[in-house]
């Protein structure tokens, strides 16, 4: 203790003396006693921590050419959700840039539009985002009705609720199930893609499919529910919560996860605003934002729901907030099956809704109408609008320019995977590679939705 | 008679009326006299010329437009004198409200300024609308392609791309055949 003496210096400021360079047999050790590396100053810190972005278009010139390596993740690698590429640029274990590469799935869907009808779109954009297609037939349904100038009666609205509720369910299911299968949780995985067969096969007893549904189309509906809808519906909004519970059990304090989930790929408020990356990712920064909230569309604004938000901006955050997401969609989905208005579920308007099955075996008149409403579709008024829908990966928006003809003049998805993937330079750079994986995974990228 | 007065009406009725537009968007008027604002469904829409559109949109981002939602383009060949019009859809958070500009580009002298100075998240969807529509970002930092093939000729998404023009994808399986 006396070894550890203060003498004043010139100046006057304390002078610290190392306790074993004082006679002390205690060996020298590095430890303690270096100073503070090049590497460690407070800007390379906050660079570190993801506070401060390094610029990805200059080069580092601290390390020396031979030192640096560039390695591609992808695009056949698992754990990158599809075909997304990444070129990592390392120093050792220290990724310094990373710049994504996409277009390995691009099928043209943008350009496909202009060749379908309006009645036909949903078929189209149904296949973009794979994992949240009644989303995207949302988008764009609202999109058209509103060049249309029709609004949907309310049991459609409030069927376009529940199941796009419920598909945000299965889709935030699926990326929990990969977020832990990324990291290593493999029973993660099992569970919630357990789970979300239960709402699967709600969705293809109600639309006939599992996925690229068709359901939502411009003017309501395809389908009513089916009988029965209610009883599946309780016990969905029975099980989940339940589950739910049991991943929070298994994870939320697993020493394991929290070290692999905790302070990976962070990203700050302003970052995400800067570039335009929205939803649970948003959310998890801190921003109270929710188009469900912020623009409500098909009367979700009826429906008593939270919008969870994060402190960190961190992976782990992102995993809490969309575990609490799933809770909220199950709120807004047993308030929808509680009061489900009756009535019918498609616009009461002929120009854009088919007649009747059981009239066209009788009316040559409807069967005509059926023919015309299936092979030319119906015309919408000249104009221009931007819908956007909060899907389970963010804004979700619709871009609809129409000249007066059967067809868009244009159609263009603002997709939020293409925005939220530009996070990932900024997320990963001057981490460890290791942890690349948990950051794409908690990024939830679906590369149907960022090529289209 | 009768002609001049629905002529006048006409005119009454897509001039703004000073009510509906938010105070943030009428500063924005004020300040460039030659955007023209229309709304169009409800939306609010300013139709901004190319030398307006860069200090207009740092404007707007200054006024609480903190994100840029979305960069795109429309092709109007043959149906309009400028061929091109660029789309940008802003959102402000502070606000809660979206503005959308309307740049008309002609097909002749496609360049724009990059609005990635400003907001950039703008470089993907720049990079798509390069892609897809063969508009140069004046600025850019990494202007190539991002969804076709590095040697993919002509931009999709132009009306006079047709849709079955191509036989193969890839020059190197088409050498192959």
């Amino acid at each position: 203790m006396s070894d550890e003496t203060t003498t004043p210096t010139v100046d006057g400021g304390p002078e610290v003396v190392d306790i074993w360079l004082s006679g002390t047999e205690v060996p020298p050790t590095d430890e303690g006693a270096q100073e503070m590396a090049e590497s460690e100053t407070e800007p390379r810190l906050r660079e570190q921590l993801g506070s401060v972005v390094a610029d990805d278009y200059v080069d580092d010139e601290v390390a020396p050419e031979d030192e640096r390596m560039i390695i591609n993740m992808g695009p056949q690698h698992p754990s990158t959700h599809g075909v997304l590429r990444l070129q990592l640029e390392l120093e050792g274990e220290i990724i310094r840039r990373s710049k994504p590469i996409i277009g390995y799935l691009h099928t043209g869907m943008e350009k496909t539009a202009e060749g379908l009808t309006f009645a036909q779109g949903p078929t189209n954009v149904t296949r973009m985002d794979y994992l949240a297609p009644l989303h995207n037939e949302l988008a764009y349904s609202l999109a058209v009705e509103q060049l249309l100038g029709i609004e949907v009666p309310p049991r459609a609205q409030a069927i376009r609720v529940l199941m796009t509720e419920l598909n945000r369910v299965s889709s935030h299911l699926v990326a929990l199930a990969t977020n832990g299968m990324d990291i290593g949780a493999l029973s993660m995985m099992l569970y919630g893609f357990r789970e979300r067969e239960l709402i699967l096969e709600f969705f293809e007893k109600t639309t006939g499919l599992r996925m690229n549904h068709n359901y939502i189309r411009p003017g309501g509906v395809a389908v009513d529910l089916p009988p029965g809808w209610r009883r599946d519906v309780a016990r969905i909004v029975e099980t989940i919560p339940a589950r739910i519970q049991d991943y929070e059990d298994l994870l939320a304090e697993n020493p394991i996860w929290l070290s692999r989930t905790k302070g990976v790929g962070v990203i700050t408020a302003e970052e995400c605003l800067a570039y335009g990356i929205t939803g649970p990712i948003l959310r998890s920064t801190g921003v109270d934002w929710d188009l469900r909230k912020a623009f409500p569309y098909s009367g979700i604004d009826q429906y008593e729901f939270d919008v969870p938000t994060g402190t960190n901006g961190d992976v782990y955050d992102r995993f809490l907030i969309r575990m609490e997401e799933i809770r909220q969609s199950i709120r807004i989905v047993d308030q929808v099956a509680e009061t489900m208005p009756k009535g019918d579920y498609r616009v009461d308007d002929r120009k854009v809704t088919p007649p009747p099955r059981a009239r066209i075996d009788e009316s040559m008149e409807a069967l005509i109408h059926h023919f015309k409403i299936f092979t030319e579709g119906f015309r919408v008024p000249p104009g221009e609008t931007y819908v956007a829908v909060e899907s389970p990966r963010g804004e979700l928006g619709c871009y609809l320019v129409s000249d007066g003809g059967g067809k868009p003049w244009r159609m263009h998805i603002r997709a939020p995977s293409f925005y939220n993937l530009q996070a990932l330079p900024v997320m990963m750079a001057d981490t460890l590679v290791a942890d690349t994986i948990a950051t794409i995974a908690s990024l939830d990228p679906v590369m149907g939705d960022v090529d289209r | 008679m009768t002609d001049e007065r629905q002529v006048a009406d006409e005119g009454a009725a897509e001039g703004p009326s000073p009510a509906e537009i938010p105070d943030v968007l009428a500063e924005l008027v004020a300040r460039f006299p030659e955007a023209v604002y229309a709304p169009s469904a409800g939306q609010h829409t300013l139709t901004v010329s190319r030398d307006d559109y860069h200090p207009l949109a740092e404007a707007a981002r200054d006024a609480g437009f903190e994100v840029c939602a979305d960069v795109t383009c429309v092709d109007w060949f043959r149906r309009r004198p400028v061929r091109f019009e660029l789309v940008v859809n802003l959102l402000s958070h502070r606000h809660r409200l979206r503005l959308r500009l309307l740049v008309p580009v002609p097909a002749d002298d496609p360049v724009v300024p990059s609005l990635t100075g400003l907001w950039p998240g703008a470089n993907f969807p720049e990079r798509e609308v390069f892609d897809m529509f063969g508009i140069v970002f004046e600025g850019h930092p990494d202007l190539t392609r991002i969804l076709m093939p590095d040697d993919w000729e002509g931009h999709p998404l132009r009306k006079d791309f047709a849709v079955g023009s191509v036989p193969v994808q890839f020059k190197a399986s088409h050498k192959a055949t």
